[in-house]
């Protein structure tokens, strides 16, 4: 970067470019609110999106983050595990818009649609940036908000409506709860700047508040990406809202709550100082343990027991946010670059293979093929193409080789055992074990049942089937490519300190 | 360079496949599957490696490394290389793909380019299997197999087809987890090697670097594993009690699948214990020889008592697979030169006889359509050149000398009467030859009923003639065993000499 010198704030460039694109949206839709020109606004987002994955991986190949940019009176700070976050967003991003091409085709008001997946992914991508508790409630929000519209924006669906019903209260109670708990920590350490309520957990003696204050963060944080104890709003909104809208949910929406659990647990509340040191005041990685085998065992049984497809995907969904818990619950203080780094490369895989396996479920819903395994029966003989994608993205979730899911969880256990936690690791096998069995029922729905009713598919809508090849490929690629991903992951978690 | 051409080749071809109309999928997958062929025969002609690939001091034939991953103390690299015991097994694949796609053609009426794409999709995998020389780039290939399988059976199977594709894939995933639990446990007790690199770990092994894991020392550890793989691969090969799965795979499965699953997959259970169990912990498979000699004689006896109660012709082909895989495990545990080196052979031998085998039950079913011995008799009169052909592949079976089977049993035989790392070994080996009697007896009395004497078919089908692309992969493999029995040379010079170091560094005989 000798050539020339970006300035600093151009360091936001992939949450910027996302906020730019929402902007572009509205004054399009503003001029023309009724405009039924799917490909502008359609196009516009994509292209968006698009350019917010190119800066993300511009950076970390250029190596901007390997020095923290902070920004703003340390308010937000770009590193290469932000940057690295940015990349899943954006590609699941580009992956959803491209999808809603034709998934949304008949929806009334497209602008708005596509306007406030970028508002979400702008409150995401700042998500991992923030270094402040101030932060890290309004980027929360700036995600949750439009996630709350998207989910119910098929307004005449009651399943969609209440689907949005439901993840708003339960959204609305948490984020309650999680600045309550913001403000018990500002108390006890007198900043919202993480570093500093770093050192402030240091010389304080009001332990009592403080844990009370870093349990509701938690829970906050237990919202966003789904698990136990809050996750009862993830199944009904994953169900009830549009396809895609539950792939960008479940995939991206989750990724960035643990992006930000990631930074504030570490940074703000140091293992060193707050668990296991002379000052220790409250184990929140004993609360991290609990809650993975809590979140990845009810996860995988509760998918075990589905009649649908989607709900069955939105459980498995939950049972992944313990797999990736694990990078919270094995950490032990110091060398823990291999286990926090395999959560976020699983997380990074994970964006592909769920976000490909829920665009199924949007060209299934699109063909209206049903919604039950039985229902898919017989499926690969008139789409064969789109049951190759959907199972690559099966296998990799229940973590089969060949497939990117597979090294990724793999060294998530083996991290785990390496920091001694083999238990974790094993709890997490056998879970992952049972999760075979869920998975592999839809593959042999497709490839192996005859088909149960008489449906042709007229359609192979474009959008769908491209999103569909780029995230299988991309979830079989990872497999050979995996060096590198895991590089720039063990990276982003030496840049929180691990 | 040319391994992993052969690969990324046989995948590009089952993309092709996959995605060419049905009407054409057959012959243009068999037309793709003459290219790794060519690839492999051409390998084949200009190999030059000694030694064994996991033991020091050897050449490789098409060796290739570099790095994959490198995770926490871990190095994952993609290390492929054929040595004597690899190169017969790659072009066994090769030669055994292309003429079960021919033997598709006729049974295969539906779905046709996803069956052609998937079965070249399993050559690919089964390639990587013999060929990756690095614990997680052979485990991907290993896995990789089963999802083909899976589908070929479930899909393309018999009646019962939904069930015995799902016991396979259920038996043998369980197995692999097993295996691989064992492997790993084994790789984090050896503290210096930093890979899972197969030589690295072998002879980090074999030089007795292991420690101990948590609160398991080395010795226990060793066997832990040892059990561990042992369970693993035994259910694929498989070893009597672990067999169930196969005849019910078997009976399902069409002709081509038949054929694939008998003349190759069973081979990656015998390839893979050579290489993980017998190679890498030489001490432990002497130290309990016995038991499983024992496993093996049983094998050989029970799955040949099987057969023999069975009416169905197809079902007495797979039992006598059991059997047959039983010979391998003995002169593996022989360790002696013959019996290591007769073991490979026999993997070679028996994956052309019982591909041969399946192959003519194929053509009789395809023609009378079946394959109960209590249902046709005298079909020599009516098919008389898949008779021939079916009566010498049962020759080759019950090892005819100048036959494959013959030589490769002999030396089995000869390996293990001599061996000095099986106790009273003698007794083993005439147990296990007890087993060639029952095998002449049932496949005799199954021909005796079904192909000669007055003919007749109780099926309401016209019995017709086979077609040519039918009897033609015949041909190939009846000459191939011959072949490969006057002249054993052919594969067994470079598999001795790739058995040999193992024998000369931990050896039971000569």
């Amino acid at each position: 970067m000798a050539a020339f010198e970006l300035p600093p704030w151009m360091a936001l460039a992939p949450a910027l470019t996302f906020a730019l694109t929402a902007l572009v949206l509205f004054v399009v839709d503003s001029i023309d609110p009724d405009s039924e020109n799917r490909t502008l606004v359609a196009g516009t987002a994509t292209l968006g999106s698009l350019a917010a994955a190119g800066f993300a991986v511009w950076y970390l190949f250029a190596g901007t983050g390997e020095e923290p940019i902070v920004l703003f009176g340390d308010a937000l700070v770009v590193d290469s595990m932000s940057l690295f976050f940015a990349v899943v967003f954006a590609s699941v991003t580009t992956l959803v818009c491209v999808a809603s091409y034709d998934y949304m085709a008949d929806h009334h008001y497209q602008g708005e649609f596509y306007a406030l997946v970028m508002l979400a992914a702008t409150g995401m991508t700042i998500m991992p940036s923030a270094n402040s508790l101030a932060i890290v409630f309004v980027s929360l929000e700036l995600s949750s908000l439009p996630s709350y519209a998207l989910v119910a924006i098929l307004k005449k669906n009651r399943g969609s409506v209440e689907a949005g019903l439901k993840y708003f209260l339960v959204g609305a109670l948490s984020s309650a709860i999680l600045v309550y708990g913001i403000s018990l920590v500002y108390g006890v350490t007198g900043s919202l700047l993480l570093p500093e309520v770093a050192s402030g957990i240091a010389g304080t003696e009001l332990n009592g508040v403080l844990g009370v204050g870093m349990l509701m963060i938690i829970g906050g944080f237990a919202f966003k990406t789904a698990s136990v104890p809050f996750h009862f709003w993830a199944p009904e909104a994953y169900e009830g809202a549009p396809a895609p809208v539950s792939a960008f949910l479940s995939s991206a929406s989750k990724a960035a709550g643990f992006a930000v659990a990631f930074r504030v647990l570490t940074v703000g509340f140091p293992i060193q100082e707050v668990v296991v040191g002379a000052t220790a005041s409250v184990d929140w990685v004993l609360a991290a343990q609990i809650l993975a085998v809590a979140t990845m065992t009810l996860g995988n049984f509760a998918a075990a027991t589905q009649d649908t497809v989607k709900r069955m995907l939105a459980y498995s969904s939950i049972g992944h946010a313990g797999y990736a818990l694990i990078g919270l619950a094995a950490l032990t203080g110091g060398n823990d670059q291999m286990v926090l780094g395999a959560s976020m490369a699983h997380l990074l895989v994970y964006g592909f293979m769920n976000t490909g396996a829920f665009l199924f479920i949007a060209l299934a819903e699109h063909w209206s093929v049903g919604r039950t395994f039985e229902d898919y029966n017989g499926l690969a003989s008139q789409a064969p193409f789109a049951c190759v994608a959907m199972t690559v993205f099966l296998f990799s979730l229940a973590g089969l080789p060949p497939f990117g899911g597979f090294l990724s969880k793999y060294l998530l256990f083996a991290g785990a055992i390496g920091a001694g936690f083999w238990w974790l690791a094993a709890v997490g096998a056998i879970n992952s074990a049972l999760s075979l069995y869920y998975y592999s029922r839809v593959v042999k729905a497709m490839w192996i049942e005859e088909p149960t009713g008489d449906f042709d598919i007229e359609s192979r809508p474009v959008g769908i089937y491209a999103a569909l090849a780029a995230a299988a490929i991309m979830t079989v690629l990872l497999l050979p490519g995996f060096g590198p991903v895991w590089e720039y992951a063990t990276g982003a978690a030496a840049a929180l300190g691990a | 360079m040319w391994i992993e051409a052969l690969i990324a080749v046989t995948l590009l071809s089952a993309f092709a496949v996959f995605l060419s109309p049905d009407g054409a999928a057959g012959k243009l997958a068999f037309a793709l599957s003459l290219l790794p062929l060519a690839g492999s025969l051409w390998m084949y002609s200009t190999y030059e490696a000694s030694g064994n690939a996991l033991l020091a001091g050897s050449e490789l034939a098409f060796e290739e490394t570099f790095q994959w991953v490198v995770a926490g103390d871990y190095a994952l690299q993609w290390h492929v290389g054929l040595d004597g015991i690899s190169m017969p097994l790659v072009a066994l694949t090769t030669v055994l793909t292309s003429l079960a796609l021919l033997a598709s053609w006729t049974p295969i009426d539906e779905r046709q380019s996803q069956f052609y794409g998937l079965m070249l999709f399993l050559e690919a995998s089964l390639l990587g299997v013999f060929s990756a020389l690095d614990f997680f780039v052979w485990f991907v290939f290993w896995e990789m197999v089963l999802v083909p399988m899976y589908v070929l059976i479930g899909v393309w199977g018999g009646p019962r087809r939904k069930y015995a594709a799902i016991k396979m894939f259920v038996y043998t995933n369980l197995a692999s987890l097993v295996m691989f639990i064992g492997f790993v446990a084994l790789v984090f007790g050896l503290g210096d090697v930093n890979s899972f690199d197969m030589p690295t770990v072998a002879q980090a092994l074999r030089g007795g670097e292991l420690g101990s894991l948590g609160p398991v020392g080395p010795d226990a550890l060793k066997v832990a594993a040892f059990v561990a793989m042992f369970a693993g691969f035994a259910v694929k090969v498989p070893v009597v009690p672990f067999h169930t799965w196969l005849p019910d795979a078997h009976v399902e499965a069409p002709t081509p699948v038949s054929i694939m699953l008998a003349g190759v997959l069973l081979k990656m259970g015998t390839y893979a214990l050579l290489r993980f169990n017998f190679t890498m912990l030489p001490g432990v498979a002497q130290d309990y020889a016995t038991i499983i000699a024992l496993f093996a004689v049983v094998s050989v006896i029970y799955g040949a008592m099987l057969a023999l109660a069975q009416s169905d012709l197809k079902r007495i082909v797979a039992y006598s697979s059991v059997s047959s895989m039983g010979y391998v495990i003995l002169g593996l545990v022989a360790y002696s030169l013959y019996g290591l080196g007769g073991a490979t052979f026999q993997m070679i031998a028996h994956g052309l006889i019982s591909g041969l085998m399946f192959m003519a039950v194929g053509v009789i079913y395809n023609t009378t359509h079946t394959r109960m011995v209590s249902d046709m008799s005298g079909l020599a009169s009516k098919m008389p050149f898949t008779v021939t052909v079916f009566v010498a592949g049962a020759f080759g079976y019950m090892g005819l000398p100048l036959m494959a089977g013959f030589a490769a049993e002999l030396f089995i035989f000869l390996g293990a009467f001599q061996s000095t790392v099986l106790a009273s070994a003698p007794l083993f080996t005439a147990a296990a030859m007890f087993g060639i009697v029952i095998v002449a007896g049932y496949l005799l009395f199954a021909m005796q009923r079904t192909l000669f004497g007055p003919f007749e078919v109780e099926t309401d089908y016209e019995v017709g003639h086979a077609a040519f692309h039918d009897v033609a992969p015949l041909v190939v493999l009846i000459l191939l065993v011959v072949a490969l029995g006057v002249d054993p040379g052919i594969f067994y010079d470079m598999i001795q000499n790739a058995v040999d170091p193992l024998v000369k560094t931990a050896g039971g005989g000569a």
